[in-house]
């Protein structure tokens, strides 16, 4: 299987899980503003993940089509970070592994923006401008709550206590990685810069620990992603081929 | 101020809603483009009518490829749902036309971004009530009553383009077209 499909699986489940999980949130948003916000996120995501899985089913060139790589692959074959696939929580757990996906996402499309390969650096051109409108707004939110009430506080520190673990991952490299000239450990300094608005804007505390859960991104999943997958996937499963 | 009759002006304009094959005769290939451009510019937006899809510079280029029109566009947002009927609009009003035949190409690279909307296009949207986007990131006023006293509501709005304002002086809330 060759490096660029997986690695362009890698962005496109990224987008597409955690497109779906924000989707969970239409019609239950804390106000009706940021419920539109939500769903336009989910939307911007579910679209940038078409454009990467599209590209992922040429490159593998078995006649597969996005549609096919989001709807009838199972959990292992699944390749997004872990954090991605965390259940929702309350608002703050959603809003806080927005941010620090989307503090990730901000450098590493800026990094492909440059890559050799034409297709994926038009396509992290796209996608970069809507990243960093989210950042824009999950930053925001993170500093607006962390720097709140006391009950806001706490419970961002707790989703960012919770989530912390799960963030390491985003900048193991592997052979993949290195196949395609991207080296995500380089990627850190400038998350990190943006990470510590927490701690100078928002008030919390950044744990201090390196543990790191592992794993997503060669299709080792925790038991959420079948839960996202089977109700994702249900229509698709029961009746193939559908198609409105 | 907005109005109903406005709204449903918008969305009879153009070619797009005329029945395909009425009286019109067949565009021969490789005819000059530059009227087939002012036809396009006659296709609304499917979500802000006002505007045409020329105005809002999603439509890249158009050549003839042998008997076939190539027409090549450009996203807004990778989510947004107008894209299939943008598509389609562009089809329709096109054969409308009597360009019999039409292949549409997408082309993201350079992104767009809210600098390729029209001068004209920029004008119909604050007539509207919608704000046009300016680089500072935000209105710079009020499309109702023109003061410069808003605030934001929300970054997001009713389509994947727009964001939620507000005025401080006619207390009216508006959509501004966001920039990206």
């Amino acid at each position: 299987m060759s490096e660029t499909f997986e690695y362009l699986l890698r962005l496109g489940d990224s987008a597409l899980i955690l497109g779906h999980r924000v989707s969970e949130w239409c019609g239950h948003g804390p106000y009706l503003e940021e419920d539109i916000a939500l769903a336009n996120t989910a939307l911007d995501l579910i679209g940038q993940a078409t454009l990467w899985l599209e590209y992922a089913a040429e490159v593998e060139g078995k006649g597969r089509s996005a549609d096919d790589l989001a709807y009838l692959r199972d959990a292992h074959e699944y390749r997004n970070l872990l954090l991605v696939e965390r259940p929702n929580g309350d608002f703050g757990q959603t809003i806080m592994r927005q941010f620090l996906f989307d503090a990730y996402m901000v450098p590493l499309l800026d990094r492909l923006s440059a890559h050799d390969d034409p297709r994926i650096a038009e396509i992290a051109a796209k996608t970069a401008k809507e990243t960093a409108y989210h950042l824009e707004r999950s930053l925001d939110l993170c500093v607006r709550l962390g720097d709140g009430t006391e009950q806001s506080h706490a419970r961002m520190q707790a989703a960012l206590d919770d989530l912390w673990p799960y963030t390491g991952e985003m900048f193991l490299g592997d052979a993949v990685d290195a196949a395609m000239g991207v080296d995500p450990s380089a990627l850190r300094e400038a998350w990190l810069a943006t990470v510590r608005q927490l701690e100078t804007a928002g008030t919390l505390a950044l744990p201090d620990s390196e543990y790191a859960h592992k794993g997503g991104r060669s299709g080792q999943h925790s038991e959420h992603l079948g839960y996202v997958l089977a109700e994702m996937q249900w229509l698709q499963r029961s009746n193939p081929g559908a198609a409105w | 101020m907005t109005t109903a009759p406005d709204v449903l002006r918008g969305l009879s304009a153009g070619p797009a809603h005329e029945v395909p094959g009425q009286a019109r005769d067949r565009v021969a290939p490789g005819s000059d483009l530059a009227p087939i451009w002012g036809w396009l510019d006659q296709v609304p937006d499917p979500e802000i009518p006002v505007i045409s899809l020329v105005d809002l510079g999603v439509i890249r280029g158009l050549a003839w490829s042998g008997d076939t029109l190539e027409v090549t566009v450009t996203p807004t947002y990778s989510g947004c749902p107008a894209t299939a009927i943008i598509n389609m609009s562009i089809q329709d009003g096109l054969r409308a036309r009597g360009v019999q035949k039409v292949a549409i190409t997408r082309q993201l690279s350079p992104p767009w971004t809210t600098d390729w909307l029209s001068e004209k296009g920029r004008a119909a949207l604050e007539e509207y009530g919608i704000a046009p986007p300016q680089p500072a990131g935000g209105p710079s006023r009020c499309p109702h009553c023109q003061s410069e006293n808003v605030s934001k509501i929300s970054q997001f709005g009713s389509t994947p383009c727009k964001a939620q304002w507000r005025c401080g002086d006619c207390l009216e809330p508006f959509d501004y077209f966001k920039c990206i």
